[in-house]
């Protein structure tokens, strides 16, 4: 894992002090709340509509078991016992006070974190595969370009009042698990035709009011002008997206507008300048970087296949753990998805408990994933039953990745204030219906995806199944949403036709499943019956 | 792109709190940048955030004064602006004026503004602090500052 030296640690504790200065200059009556706000935004401070939401960066969703227990520690102290892990693999607390904020970043900065840029208008985390450096299928670790890009995104002096916020991911196989193509930009590590390591790179993608993939704009941009070509990037956005309407000022539409090809000629018009300016970093950098992700020390000859003779440690097995590019390893998921459960929330105590379990079973090391799971990426196969024994105990054990009871749903009306409906009540009662009636266990792969509004938090529009919250007259009501993929198979869902209430999309929802149920062929998931049945089958089943 | 109306080029904005140059402070009023383009002798330039210094390069040399307007601090294309000019060898006086404030002073000197005229006087106690904050940089811009990539391999 990265570990900050004498330099990165001095930026973090630098901006402690500054923060804590600017909400002295706050409370005092120097700064005004519209001058406070972007202030406190740049720092992850929202206001929401009890209390202050405070979200924490976890660059790429790596996080050591030291981490995990500080942030179990913030939620004890600060916040009423729990966090909530969100869709770009950072942390929120929800009811958060002013007046601790300076504190709750200093205790961040012992342990090599900070909420720097997790919202306003700037470069904010990055994310990446949260099976980086494990998965079996990964071409190189992603993580060393995202580290090497976090820093050069900290504190860009250029870029820190965009025309709005700038979400950048960084993957390095064919896979797509980090639904990289719709980011602000799409980087994809990979080998050109002579075997050299390069850089893809898709901007424009995004999902909000107006989602859309991020096209291509260069195949191939050598490991040693990333940073250049990013810079390039992001200056012909600061200089010509929109500020007129803020709806319309991210990079998608920007890249809508002027058509991919005038965008993608400007920024190379810009990328020849920048190269003459000398502004990449030594590809030494790189190197030390990558020193901190070399692999943990592997054991060998291990066991490669565990005793399945408890069903419901085989069940986990086979929905929770994936291939580890090492023999007698494996990844495994630990759900925030029990049935019932409030999505991505995680208690003090079960957070404590997954630092442990990192420490003793995965070499001090987690993940957050965009569908707001917790992964141990190195675990020995044949150590895994006593991890899921400890893991069940705790209510973590749940066997339902990328099932139906493995939701993502935004905060919604009971905490967002931009909300028009309550997501989690929906995702409860869906995740309670399909357990409940053992549909649950026979449908396979199915991803859902709830946002309380358009502004899309829950990737309706990515989700095999997706739901939108959506005020009709006063009254909260849910739009039904199919055929969309964040993966490498990428798509945008289309919606089926008019709302329903919360009960009514509960049973919207199970009337899909099992129109799928009926009709599927040999291996095809929800999403594949979909696309060979098309709209009109599903909305015949839905309105009859 | 779209907003280029015309704002208030009032005398207010013209009074330079903060100057980070030793020469003389030119006593010229800048123009708009379409006036600037039209005027061969013109010396001092206002760009507004929808004006594209991409424009000016071609004039550099005549340039004494650029004036870049923030009509409101969230809007961030004159940072772009100042580091563009300053890449193409701008060396002239580079005034940040209007919607200007103590939190945004640090990253304008990184881009390039050696002065600053805003609209509301700032505290100059925390103008120190907030220019000294920091002793690094992750990453080169248009000043001086050495990027901590480069100190940590020399
Ligand atoms: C509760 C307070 C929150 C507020 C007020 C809020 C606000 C917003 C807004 C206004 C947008 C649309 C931005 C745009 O399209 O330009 C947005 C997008 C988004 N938010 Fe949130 N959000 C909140 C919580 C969350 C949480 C908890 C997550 C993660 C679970 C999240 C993840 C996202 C993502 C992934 C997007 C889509 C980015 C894109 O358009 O590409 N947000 N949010
Ligand atoms: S999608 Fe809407 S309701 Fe949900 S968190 Fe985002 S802004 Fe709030």
């Amino acid at each position: 894992m990265y570990q900050y030296d004498q330099y990165d640690q001095a930026m973090v504790d630098a901006r402690v002090e500054e923060f804590r200065d600017q909400c002295r200059r706050r409370l005092e009556g120097t700064l005004t709340e519209d001058q406070f706000k972007p202030l406190r935004l740049q720092n992850g401070l929202y206001l929401q509509l009890h209390a202050y939401m405070l979200r924490v960066a976890i660059p790429y969703g790596t996080l050591s078991g030291k981490q995990m227990h500080a942030l179990a520690d913030i939620a004890d102290k600060y916040d009423r016992g729990y966090g909530h892990f969100t869709t770009r693999q950072n942390i929120q607390y929800n009811w958060i006070k002013l007046e601790d904020c300076g504190d709750i970043l200093a205790d961040l900065a012992k342990v090599e974190m900070h909420a720097i840029q997790t919202s306003g208008n700037c470069i904010r985390n990055i994310s990446s595969d949260q099976y980086a450096g494990a998965a079996a299928d990964e071409l190189v670790d992603p993580r060393p370009y995202a580290e090497l890009l976090r820093q050069w995104s900290s504190f860009h002096p250029e870029f820190a009042h965009l025309p709005r916020k700038f979400k950048i991911c960084v993957i390095a196989s064919e896979k797509d698990r980090a639904a990289m193509r719709l980011h602000d930009i799409g980087i994809n590590i990979v080998k050109n035709a002579e075997g050299t390591l390069g850089v893809a790179f898709y901007v424009g993608g995004g999902m909000g009011r107006t989602p859309m993939i991020a096209p291509l704009i260069r195949e191939f941009v050598p490991l040693d002008q990333m940073v250049t070509y990013s810079e390039a990037c992001l200056r012909v956005y600061n200089r010509h997206g929109r500020r007129d309407n803020k709806y319309k000022a991210r990079i998608k539409i920007l890249v809508h507008e002027m058509g991919a090809e005038e965008y993608t000629r400007q920024v190379e018009e810009e990328f020849a300048h920048l190269l003459e300016q000398d502004i990449e970093p030594p590809i030494a950098e790189l190197d030390r970087i990558r020193s901190y992700f070399q692999p943990p020390e592997f054991a060998t000859g291990l066991a490669e296949k565990a005793d399945r003779s408890d069903p419901d440690f085989a069940l986990w097995i086979d929905r929770n753990c994936s291939p580890h590019k090492v023999p007698g390893y494996v990844s495994a998921a630990i759900s925030l998805k029990p049935v019932g459960g409030i999505p991505g929330d995680a208690s003090a105590q079960q957070m404590h408990l997954m630092a442990e379990l990192a420490k003793d079973y995965s070499f001090d090391e987690c993940r957050v994933t965009h569908a707001q799971n917790i992964i141990l990426p190195h675990v020995e196969v044949g150590r895994l039953y006593e991890l899921w024994e400890k893991l069940d105990e705790a209510g973590l054990g749940t066997a339902n990745l990328d099932q139906v009871g493995d939701i993502i749903a935004c905060p919604g009306l009971d905490y967002c204030s931009l909300a028009n409906a309550r997501s989690i009540p929906v995702s409860q009662k869906i995740s309670e219906r399909f357990a409940a009636n053992g549909k649950g266990e026979l449908l396979g792969e199915l991803k859902l995806k709830i946002s309380g509004c358009i502004n899309a938090c829950g990737h309706h529009h990515a989700g095999h199944i997706g739901i939108l919250g959506v005020d009709r007259k006063g009254v909260e009501n849910y739009q039904l949403l199919l055929g969309g993929s964040e993966a490498e198979d990428v798509s945008l869902a289309k919606i089926t036709g008019p709302g329903f209430n919360e009960d009514g999309i509960v049973d919207a929802v199970e009337t899909v499943a099992d129109l799928y149920l009926e009709r599927r062929e040999d291996g095809e998931r929800f999403l594949d019956t979909y696309r060979r049945l098309g709209m009109d089958t599903f909305k015949e089943a839905l309105y009859g | 792109m779209a907003d280029r109306n015309p704002v208030d080029l009032g005398t207010g904005r013209d009074d330079v709190q903060l100057r980070f140059r030793s020469d003389e402070q030119a006593g010229i009023a800048a123009v708009t940048v379409d006036s600037f383009l039209d005027q061969p002798d013109a010396e001092a330039v206002r760009i507004e955030p929808g004006d594209n210094a991409l424009d000016l390069l071609p004039h550099l040399s005549r340039l004494r004064l650029v004036e870049v307007n923030f009509p409101a601090f969230t809007d961030g294309r004159g940072y772009s602006s100042a580091r563009t000019l300053r890449e193409h060898g701008y060396t002239g006086e580079l005034r940040a004026v209007g919607d200007v404030l103590v939190d945004q002073l640090r990253f304008m000197r990184r881009c390039g503004f050696d002065a600053f005229a805003p609209d509301a006087p700032i505290n100059e106690a925390d103008a120190a602090a907030a220019l000294e904050r920091f002793d690094h940089v992750y990453q080169p811009a248009a000043d001086e500052a050495v990027p901590i990539w480069t100190l940590r391999h020399g």
